[in-house]
């Protein structure tokens, strides 16, 4: 059999010292530390650098403390910042565990295969791995052109590899927060209301009366300023509906929670349109106003009865109207939360537009309590020079499919770089910062495939994360707090900016994203796409166009600009125009319809299980963000494994015990690395199972993740792709329980 | 002077930041805590109820653990902290033993260690550091003396229980149901 | 169905599920400060009653075992403390509240006695003693002269004040017997005390744990004496005694069950360790019956005349009492208040 070119380099090849392999597996306890007069460090004594956290796409801003040995101490929210309001959550503030582990990426790595064939990493030095790097873009570039190398990136530092892929000639970018999280959701909303969402959305929860959360697990999943606001909208006497098939933490703090069968939610979504436009609860002088198609709708949901509707969600009639008319009573002061990973089950973008409707139909968009009008701060763009242009990019790939699309679609450019793949824009090289694509773009052997089909494959990353494994070239970059990057610029009641400047040199020899680019971009000949010698030239410059500058802003890390027009939310009898083709609210979607799409969503029914297969459902764990914390100290010791939540019916069908570890195979045979313990639990149907996405992790140099838990992904096989976006719907895959792993072929390395 | 808290289940996620923050801000080695989350799960699907709470040693105004101790190195302090003095502790557990609550440990460095309502901090007028932390703002820190603190009156205000209240031990923290 | 989760580094095995923090030194400092303070007793006793002659292995064989028994007991002790270097911590205050530190100076106080008692019989138990051959001889030439002139042992003290010591101690005997009776029943019941003083643990948490060990201490030290004796009416004495202890161990280990199953919850499921759960069957099985039952039946046997060797039942004591502190450490950090 042939092997793979790109074959995953395991831990037992890895020997000579080409890694140090920490032996001190934890951040290490000195003993005798804290002897003697063990004093807190003090506050006044400590310094602080401003910087916005990394952990999670919410981004929020805070201070980095030093204590007075100037090690890295704490992490604690900016006051200032509409993010965090001086608040981060738990993975925010273990933080410090990114910094600590002892198991990140020390040195820049190169792939050699030995005499007997063996491929294994060996360390090498910045300069080796950067003229490597330049002389095979520069062999990609004159073999295929610039374009068929791509980058996947996701966080703060892609910004600058995307920058540098522009100066190189490609376009072909993309991040997994797209097709594999809120992709639909965006294009739903733009559709409907002539606007994407954006993030953090804008979400007026804080003064909503109502808010309706659809598998969006809100407390579970952090998304701090929205957990914020909720606590204080539960605090003011809020009504939460909450539609999950499992008791989320949420759950348990509404008024109502609607276990609903998975897969079915567009049903009940339709079936709460129905009553509200027959029972005439909508926002009548709203929904005259402003949008567009109410009596096509009012036809097309006819049938979508409450009663329809409970037969296939499971849930009661009575049930949806009461929640339907709770929903009208708080209107326009309620919100149906759009959710935000929402690529379930491959018809995302219909349920999201089920959603953008019920919301236009309560007249919640806009209004206070519902969603309002964000805003942005903007810096001027340091100068450079005219990047050349691609001749084709992404959307190139398939023509004609997914016209929707509107960012980088992840699972495109991997079909492109497939040997499958049979267009003319083939991609031949892969540059990846920041994202782990083994754990989050799902059917693994597809990416493999992909992966072991390229010529040349950097990852450029902090951790020995498992897509590590597959690279040619790998590179330790620095931790968010260690290094400078571009201010954060995110939309939110008021605009602002945060900085980040680094609290700590970098440790080992990891260096920041900036550094890499610009070390490379002169290699290939493009160095005056990075013109300065330290990011920082940059933050000063652009800060000062706009009246601030580095230095003020190392003191108060955000500030706070004034909004252009003070239009947070519509006025009374506001004319407005929206960016859509009627300009107005399109409840009937033209431009669904322009791209043969259903301009107004139909239910269709999703696979079922069939007998001993339960749908597997995942989602997140407060303390962890994806696979980028379960090696982190701090995180792990609060959670090192995930666990998999089994009603005990089931549970007593199959005869286990709670903790009993399990292996899962899915309905296509796909059968778990590792083993995951069961969890026992009242607070799950009994057609699916739920565990936490970012576990199981299989690169034995984490030593805290390595076969913790399952990896969710690894069962993710059966992909279900959005006709409108090219997402992919990943909950569309069951399991089964196996008490002992199959005797599948040994498969040694 | 009489410090208590109050921690509002209602609001609690459970999200176990104020364990994170206690352990950065106090350098508690890890696999060590000084407070921790309690999840309850009662009912039957899809009749639930959870109550999350946040644990911590509870300050009690009548204190097992400072009686129990043969040395004097648990003791309390103004405003009815109790406390444990590193260099006066013999690591004998006995303290750990008389403590309903499971609210101390035994430092990896031989001393019995424990929440201390962040006194460092509470001097300097800033709020322990789980409670500064928490992002759904579910924790109350102050005076419960003074009947106009915002803790007493959080107190006053909503239904509250305290934890094992059958163990005397009188808790100074109180949860809002 | 009640599902119950904690999440934090509490979650760490040197914490939870068990906040386990004493270990073996405990029990076994409990077992031999019980066996020590039973030993003693006896010996105090059958002074006061003035029967030191009748009953030699109690009054002077037997308590040579104390002061070993106690300082072994002190060296387990100091190896649970995690920071035994602050040992002497425990003597900078007198903590009347804490059993632990009224144990402490129990032990201070009964440790010297105990050592004068054993030291004012060496003449008796060891009255020929070549000083010159034997290494032990050699060893303590320091301290003893030879005495060929006198009756009695063929040594003596060398230094006056010893000697002098030693006729005074001997002389009050009755009422230093009086000191060490208390202190004895003192440390047999702190031995129980030390657990029961602890109501954060529902096991412990009962009254009846006091006089429970001190009469299981009773009445190892008493199987320890009857298998220590030559002397026939003493063995007798003494299996008459032990039997009587067993039976009254058995009550107050009845009445303790009974108490917890009347009491809380917490108590109830403390009991369930015990009627059914996981210290079940090593409980009765080693406590009750080979520790109890099995040797009072073999000690009646004995007193209706049946031969058997003594040490048999004697050792079965000496195992259960030694195996019921090490249960009752066990479970009662096991046992919890619910909330
Ligand atoms: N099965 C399954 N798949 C999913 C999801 C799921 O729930 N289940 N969720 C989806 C969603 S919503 C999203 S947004 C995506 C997220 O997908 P990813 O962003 O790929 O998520 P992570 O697994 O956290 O991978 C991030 C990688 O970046 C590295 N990293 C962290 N900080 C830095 C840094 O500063 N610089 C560099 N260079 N690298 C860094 C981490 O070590 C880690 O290897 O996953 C999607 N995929
Ligand atoms: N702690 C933490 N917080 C995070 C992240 C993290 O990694 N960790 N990641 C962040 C990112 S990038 C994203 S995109 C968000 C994602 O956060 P959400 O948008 O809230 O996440 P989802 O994964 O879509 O939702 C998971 C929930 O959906 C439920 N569910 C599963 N199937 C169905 C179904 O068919 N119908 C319904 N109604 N519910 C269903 C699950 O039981 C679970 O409660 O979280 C963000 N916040
Ligand atoms: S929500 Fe938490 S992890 Fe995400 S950016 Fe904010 S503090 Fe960091
Ligand atoms: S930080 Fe607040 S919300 Fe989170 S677990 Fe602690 S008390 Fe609860
Ligand atoms: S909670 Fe425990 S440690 Fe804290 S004061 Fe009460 S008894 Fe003592
Ligand atoms: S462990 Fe330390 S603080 Fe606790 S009782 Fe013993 S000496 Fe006192
Ligand atoms: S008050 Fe301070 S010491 Fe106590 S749990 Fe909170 S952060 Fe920790
Ligand atoms: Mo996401």
């Amino acid at each position: 059999m042939k092997t793979n070119r790109r074959e995953f380099i395991k831990i037992s090849s890895m020997g000579m010292g080409a890694l140090a392999l920490a032996t001190t597996p934890v951040l290490g306890w000195v003993p005798g530390f804290l002897k003697d007069d063990y004093t807190n460090p003090d506050d006044s004594k400590a310094k602080r650098y401003a910087n916005y956290c990394e952990v999670c796409f919410w981004n929020c801003a805070g201070w980095v403390y030093t204590d007075e040995k100037d090690k890295i101490w704490k992490i604690i929210g900016n006051e200032d910042d509409p993010h965090s309001n001086g608040r981060f959550c738990p993975r925010g503030t273990g933080g410090v565990g990114m910094y600590n582990d002892n198991d990140r990426l020390k040195t820049p790595l190169k792939r050699v295969t030995d005499e007997s064939g063996k491929q294994t990493f060996v360390k090498i030095s910045w300069e080796e791995a950067f003229d490597t790097i330049a002389e095979k873009m520069t062999e990609i570039k004159d073999n295929y052109g610039s374009e068929s190398f791509a980058l996947f990136k996701h966080g703060s530092s892609g910004k600058h590899f995307a920058q540098l892929l522009k100066a190189y000639g490609s376009k072909n970018i993309a991040a997994p927060a797209y097709a594999q999280c809120k992709g639909p959701r965006e294009e739903a909303f733009k559709v409907t209301f002539g606007h994407p969402l954006h993030s953090p959305e804008p979400l007026d929860i804080r003064d909503t009366k109502c808010l309706v959360l659809i598998g969006s697990h809100l407390g579970e999943n952090m998304h701090n300023g929205q957990v914020q606001e909720m606590s204080e909208a539960i605090g003011k006497g809020v009504n939460i509906i909450t539609v999950d098939p499992r008791f989320s933490t949420v759950a348990s703090k509404s008024k109502f929670w609607l276990p609903i069968k998975p897969a079915t939610d567009l049903a009940l979504l339709l079936a709460w349109i129905h009553v509200i436009i027959n029972e005439e609860i909508y926002d009548q002088k709203y929904v005259e106003k402003y949008t567009f198609g109410l009596e096509s709708l009012k036809k097309h949901v006819e049938n979508y009865t409450p009663e329809w509707a409970a037969g296939i969600t499971t849930l009661s009639a009575q049930d949806i109207r009461d929640t339907a008319k709770e929903m009208a009573n708080a209107s326009p002061a309620v919100i149906v939360h759009p959710g935000r990973h929402v690529t379930w089950y491959g018809d995302d973008t219909q349920r999201l537009r089920a959603v953008a409707i019920l919301n236009a139909l309560l007249g919640s968009w806009g209004r206070r309590g519902g969603f309002f009008m964000p805003e942005k701060a903007k810096l001027p763009k340091y100068p450079e020079p005219k990047a050349p242009k691609p001749k084709w990019s992404w959307r190139d790939i398939s023509p004609g499919k997914y016209p929707l699309a509107g960012t980088g679609v992840t699972n495109l450019l991997i079909d492109a770089s497939h040997p499958d793949y049979e267009g003319d824009h083939k991609i031949k090289a892969w540059f990846i910062a920041g994202t782990n694509l083994i754990a989050s773009i799902p059917d693994i052997k597809r990416t493999l495939d992909a992966l072991n089909n390229q010529e040349f494959v950097v990852v450029v990353d902090t951790m020995p994360a498992e897509i590590t494994g597959y690279a040619d070239i790998v590179l330790p970059e620095c931790t968010y707090l260690e290094r400078y990057d571009s201010p954060r610029l995110a939309q939110h009641r008021e605009p602002n900016i945060a900085l980040r400047v680094p609290a700590a040199e970098p440790r080992f020899d990891s260096k920041p994203g900036w550094w890499i680019c610009k070390e490379i971009a002169t290699r290939i000949g493009k160095g005056d796409f990075f013109d300065y010698k330290d990011f920082s030239e940059v933050i000063d410059w652009q800060l000062k166009q706009v009246g601030t500058s580095l230095e003020e802003m190392k003191k108060i890390g955000v500030k706070k600009l004034n909004r252009k027009y003070d239009d947070l939310y519509f006025l009374e009898d506001e004319e407005i125009e929206f960016h859509t083709n009627t300009g107005k609210i399109e409840l009937y979607s033209t431009t669904m319809e322009a791209n043969g799409f259903d301009p107004m969503p139909k239910y269709t029914a999703h696979q079922e299980s069939s007998e001993g297969f339960y749908r597997l459902i995942y989602g997140r764990t407060p303390a962890h963000t994806f696979s980028r914390t379960t090696n982190n100290p701090n995180l792990t010791a609060l959670k090192a494994e995930n666990d998999l939540w089994v009603n005990p019916k089931v549970a007593s069908e199959w005869g286990f015990k709670n903790g009993q570890k399990l292996w899962l195979q899915n309905h296509q045979g796909k059968v778990s690395e590792f083993p995951i313990k069961i969890r026992i639990t009242e607070r799950i149907r009994w057609d699916s199972v739920f565990t936490a996405h970012g576990f199981g992790r299989t690169d034995k140099r984490l030593t805290r993740g390595y076969g913790r838990g399952i990896s969710d992904s690894e069962m993710v096989s059966d992909v279900k792709i959005d006709k409108e976006t090219g997402s992919t719907g990943m909950r569309n895959n069951f399991v089964t329980f196996l008490t002992e792993k199959p005797n599948t072929a040994k498969k040694e390395s | 002077m009489r410090y208590g808290m109050a921690i509002d289940t209602r609001k609690c996620v459970g999200c176990a930041d104020c364990v994170v923050a206690c352990q950065t801000e106090n350098n508690i080695p890890i696999g060590y805590t000084r407070d921790w989350i309690a999840e309850l799960n009662e009912g039957t699907y899809p009749n639930l109820h959870l109550e999350i709470r946040s644990e911590r040693c509870n300050h009690c105004e009548n204190t097992p653990c400072v009686r129990t101790c043969p040395t004097g190195a648990s003791h309390i302090i103004l405003g009815g902290i109790v406390k444990v003095t590193h260099e006066e502790c013999i690591g004998c557990g006995a303290c750990i033993q008389s403590c309903p609550y499971d609210a101390r440990y035994m430092h990896p460095d031989g001393y019995v260690d424990k929440c201390t309502f962040c006194d460092h901090r509470v001097a300097n007028g800033q709020e322990p550091a789980c409670v500064s932390v928490c992002p759904t703002h579910c924790m109350y820190f102050g005076d419960l003396d003074d009947p106009n603190s915002e803790v007493s009156k959080v107190v006053a205000a909503n239904k509250i229980k305290t934890l094992a209240p059958e163990a005397g031990t009188k808790p100074q923290i109180f949860y809002l149901v | 169905m009640r599902e119950e989760l904690i999440t934090s580094g509490r979650m760490n095995l040197n914490i939870d599920p068990v906040l386990h923090i004493w270990h073996w030194q405990i029990p076994v400092y409990l077992f031999l400060g019980g066996l020590a303070a039973g030993l003693l007793f006896f010996a105090a006793y059958y002074t006061i009653i003035g029967k030191e002659k009748k009953f030699t292995t109690a009054v002077k064989f037997a308590p040579v075992l104390a002061p070993v028994a106690i300082i072994l007991g002190l060296i387990a002790l100091l190896l649970d403390l995690k920071h035994p270097a602050y040992f002497w911590q425990l003597y900078t205050t007198v903590h009347l509240e804490s059993p632990m530190s009224w144990g402490a100076w129990v032990l201070m106080f009964i440790m010297p006695i105990s050592m004068l008692w054993v030291a004012s019989y060496f003449k008796e138990i060891f009255p020929k003693f070549d000083i010159n051959q034997n290494i032990v001889g050699k060893m303590l030439k320091k301290v003893i002269v030879k005495n060929d002139n006198k009756e009695g042992a063929n040594w003596d003290w060398k230094f006056e004040i010893i000697r002098k010591f030693e006729i005074n101690f001997i002389k009050n005997r009755k009422p230093v017997a009086w000191v060490m009776l208390i202190l004895a029943v003192i440390l047999g019941v702190y031995t129980g005390i030390l657990l029961s003083a602890f109501n954060a643990r529902p096991l412990w948490n009962s009254s009846i744990l006091g006089p429970l060990f001190l009469t299981s201490g009773l009445s190892t030290a008493a199987a320890t004496i009857m298998w220590m004796s030559d002397n026939h009416e003493e063995k007798r004495t003494f299996s008459k005694i032990d039997l009587m202890l067993i039976v009254i161990e058995l009550f107050l280990i009845t009445h303790l069950f009974m108490g917890f199953l009347a009491g809380s919850e917490a108590k109830v499921q403390a009991a369930q360790y015990f009627l059914g759960g996981e210290f079940t069957v090593t409980f009765w099985i080693n406590v009750v019956i080979i520790g109890l039952i099995v040797p009072a039946i073999l000690e009646t046997l004995e007193l209706l005349k049946f031969k058997l060797p003594v040490m048999v039942p004697a050792a079965m004591i000496l195992w259960g009492g030694m195996i019921f502190r090490f249960i009752m450490v066990e479970a009662g950090q096991v046992t919890r208040f619910l909330y």
